[in-house]
């Protein structure tokens, strides 16, 4: 039985560059980087060192808090670098693949015999319990805190994120093992959102409580389906894991390999041929880019526009992706672009802004601020596209001046840094939402736990 | 080289500078700047504060235009009320105009020039941006003051403004109390003699009194205050051919300024319509207590209690306050809830205030200022709302 999430206020940004629905198998890359940063909030302990052979699935390192929780290499080869920060701080750590991909056996599992706790540590050993996040705080779940429900969303809402009925069709043997197995982790419901148009592969699957959503981004962020669907309250704790990374939980269950490939999605106005190709987790992005992407002045994203991350051509596709979006860079002047009306722009408002005639118009966006930083001024703009019951300007302010108290009552534990993109977007001041999102929250994590 | 990289050039060389805010505010008025986004979000709607600010200032316009008209035909009227007779053939003159090139653009000059200055000044003594506020308060600022008012005195009330209005607090964006309304109060209790009574609405009214061909500028409120008849029409007072502060008279071009706003999703339709709703309701009140002979024709407060609730919408400052005054974002209310118990309470403290002060019959700055104040209380309590749910919540599911 399905039940529906209708979200009206958010907003739906159009822009040009939607992968066209092919998939091309791209090749092994040559190197392949694992950033620990991806992992918010763990410090890093180096089990491999440099020069070491491991196989796909061998654990790099693991969380200096919790040595259950092994963060594995995505491919087998040699080790060829760390690259160290200030104070020692693990930044990357690359793999050379070898040509022939080695596989570290972790033994095929039935998850319908298993129990929780075989569960946890099956997921434990085979390096998997970094796809499952929790919230609050958004980062890698803390596996000794029960979660109340655990949350996946199968709708992608943002702008040009890959589709996930493409990218998922024919993995529903894989996705069933993933959830009978994670269902076991926690006494409430596993909650599934698709599209309410949608042909999900996830409709079939049982074990699941299914709910149809619709209406504008951010509907498709779990965030979203969280607030409406069971709220999170002072003490609880709820797990998220994503789709495309049930997939390699149910390949490891079903074959005992941890296969670290999925479909991602080449986006964006600089991708000549946006399209879908397959890669491995950490694989360099100019392998399956190359000959496709226009470099000339590009901005390249592991990510969707809103919440990805900023990286170079020979970067990497970072742990929790499946999109590489391509934009111009705006780093250019524009004259009396303050005051004349603007036709190539995405704007909320009226202000001599036009998007609002043409609802279904692409926009060729540029990384331009359009503006400069300053104070909150604008009221009544950010609610207009956020959904959740939440004040996102008095929670922005009380996460500035950091008042643990307010920012406790006024919803700091519902939400997570994705859920202040469409803000950020729209926000006249030019604030950066998400970062003062990300340092309240771990503020929260330090002081209240 | 291009005026384009020119500029460029020189922002780079005065980067790091005391001069580079100033330098910057005159950059980034000619050319969006060229920056980037770095994290967070990739791309950034088209606004910014600028182009919010530049509508709020576009929808002025025909209230500045208006005003000064009006300023001549105020004038000549006085010295000729058969004018009166038929406006719209002696509205738009020529000489009408002139007199508002005259006296309406210094104030607008000075207001700009002072305000401007002083900006200017603390973004580079504090190296902080020149931020926009002040575009907007510079263009309200001559709208509501009285058509006479001695440039000096404007220059002494707009520093005061900025600095214990503004910047004391931080700049735009962090101040408490409205910057031009904070303005107007200065004029208002520093000069009163120039700021209220019957012969500062008209120019010229001031150095002809007393004399033979004295001329007269009661506004309608000064003459309701005493209970006097008024000559001008309701068809005038929605027009806004009477006297008044410059730009506040016409309640249509007010009303189509609100149309603007509203529909650019720059102005706070909630404020507008509530403080009209807030207004319209002490109005009513006020007419029943009249129409129940609580208070009778020999009351000092009769004239302004009978005046009909719905004159009382378009009459004085009040349409002018509720669109421009009110919704400033800043000091405003911040919750839609309390946008509306906010604008609420200034229509019905502005009608209170306008009839029970008859030395002064308007109320509305001063109910925008006091409520400016409990703005913060207001969403303080809409707030907690919303806690006290999420609270709720909890106990529901752990009990």
């Amino acid at each position: 039985m399905s039940k529906d999430i209708r979200i009206k206020k958010g907003l739906d940004i159009k822009l040009v560059g939607v992968a066209e629905k092919t998939t091309t198998q791209s090749s092994l890359s040559s190197v392949y980087a694992i950033k620990p940063e991806d992992f918010h909030g763990i410090t890093p302990k180096l089990i491999a060192r440099e020069g070491a052979k491991v196989k796909a699935g061998e654990a790099l390192f693991h969380s200096k808090s919790d040595e259950r929780i092994l963060f594995p290499s995505p491919v087998s080869g040699t080790i060829t670098e760390v690259i160290r920060g200030e104070r020692r701080k693990v930044l990357t750590v690359k793999i050379a693949a070898d040509t022939q991909q080695d596989y570290k056996d972790f033994g095929v599992k039935d998850a319908s015999k298993m129990s929780g706790e075989e569960v946890k540590n099956h997921l434990f050993t085979a390096g998997c319990w970094p796809f499952i996040k929790q919230r609050p705080y958004d980062v890698v779940a803390n596996p000794n805190q029960a979660p109340k429900a655990i949350f996946i969303s199968a709708y992608a809402s943002a702008p040009l994120a890959a589709d996930l009925d493409y990218t998922l069709a024919g993995k529903e043997v894989e996705l069933q093992a993933a959830i009978t197995a994670i269902s076991k982790l926690t006494s409430g419901k596993v909650h599934i959102s698709v599209g309410a148009k949608s042909n999900s592969p996830f409709e079939k699957l049982s074990g699941i409580e299914l709910h149809k959503v619709s209406g504008p981004h951010p509907s498709g962020n779990v965030g979203t389906q969280i607030a409406k669907i069971d709220p999170i309250n002072k003490g609880e704790v709820v797990w998220v894991v994503t789709p495309q990374d049930l997939v390699i939980m149910g390949e490891l269950l079903l074959t005992g390999k941890f296969n670290a490939t999925r479909v991602v999605a080449l986006t964006g106005s600089r991708f000549e041929k946006p399209q879908y190709v397959t890669a491995i987790i950490g694989a360099q992005v100019s392998q399956f880019t190359s000959g496709n992407l226009n470099t000339d002045n590009t901005r390249i994203i592991s990510g969707n526009v809103l919440s990805g991350t900023k990286i170079k051509e020979t970067g990497f596709l970072r742990y929790y992706d499946n999109q590489i979006t391509a934009i111009p860079e705006g780093d250019d002047y524009e004259f009396f672009g303050w005051n004349k009306p603007v036709f190539d722009k995405v704007s909320t408002t009226r202000a001599f802004t036009f998007s609002w005639l043409n609802p279904n118009k692409k926009y060729d966006l540029t990384t331009n601020t359009n503006g400069e930083h300053r104070a909150f001024v604008v009221t009544g703009a950010y609610e207009a596209v956020f959904p959740l019951d939440i004040y996102p300007m008095q929670l922005l302010k009380a996460f500035m001046y950091k008042d643990l108290d307010e920012m406790e009552a006024l919803g700091g534990y519902e939400v997570a840094p994705e859920d202040f993109a469409l803000t950020e977007f729209i926000c006249v001041s030019k604030q950066p939402h998400q970062k003062i999102i990300r340092e309240g929250l771990d503020l929260m994590r330090q002081e209240l736990g | 080289m291009s005026l384009k990289q020119n500029l460029h050039n020189l922002k780079e060389k005065y980067k790091g500078t005391k001069m580079a805010p100033a330098f910057n505010a005159i950059h980034t008025f000619l050319y969006m700047p060229n920056e980037v986004t770095h994290g967070g979000t990739h791309i950034k709607a088209a606004d910014d504060l600028k182009r919010t600010m530049n509508m709020v200032i576009i929808s002025l316009i025909p209230c500045l235009l208006f005003g000064m008209f009006n300023a001549g035909y105020q004038h000549y009227a006085a010295i000729d009320p058969s004018l009166r007779d038929n406006v719209l053939a002696n509205f738009f003159t020529f000489d009408n105009l002139w007199i508002g090139i005259i006296k309406v653009l210094p104030l607008v000059i000075v207001s700009y020039g002072v305000g401007l200055g002083v900006e200017f000044i603390f973004a580079i003594i504090k190296g902080h941006e020149v931020e926009e506020g002040y575009l907007v308060t510079g263009m309200l600022v001559p709208l509501i003051v009285p058509v006479d008012t001695p440039l000096w005195m404007l220059a002494v009330a707009v520093v005061f403004g900025v600095v214990i209005g503004k910047e004391v607090f931080g700049g735009t964006g962090m101040n408490i109390l409205n910057p031009a309304l904070t303005i107007r109060a200065f004029l208002f209790f520093a000069y009163p003699t120039w700021m209220s009574g019957d012969k500062v609405w008209v120019y010229d009214a001031v150095n002809r009194a007393g004399t033979a061909d004295a001329i007269s500028g009661e506004t309608i409120l000064g003459s309701y205050a005493q209970n006097q008849e008024v000559i001008y029409s309701n068809w005038d007072k929605f027009m806004g051919f009477i006297p008044g502060s410059v730009g506040e008279t016409s309640t249509f071009l007010i009303l189509l300024g609100a149309a603007f706003l509203i529909f650019t999703k720059i102005g706070s339709w909630r404020i507008i319509v509530s403080t009209f709703l807030g207004a319209a309701v002490m109005g009513m009140i006020f007419n029943q207590v009249v129409a129940a002979d609580i208070i009778t024709s020999s009351s000092k407060f009769y004239g302004l209690m009978s005046t009909a609730w719905w004159e009382h919408l378009m009459i004085g400052g009040l349409a002018f306050g509720a669109v421009y005054m009110a919704t400033d974002p800043v000091t405003a209310s911040q919750t839609n809830k309390g946008k509306w118990i906010y604008g609420f309470l200034i229509g019905f403290i502005s009608i209170m205030i306008r009839v029970f002060n008859p030395a002064y019959p308007e109320g509305v700055f001063l109910a925008i200022l006091l409520m400016n104040v409990f703005a913060p209380t207001i969403d303080h309590y809409v707030v907690q709302g919303n806690v006290k749910n999420r609270l709720k919540r909890a106990k529901v599911k752990t009990a």
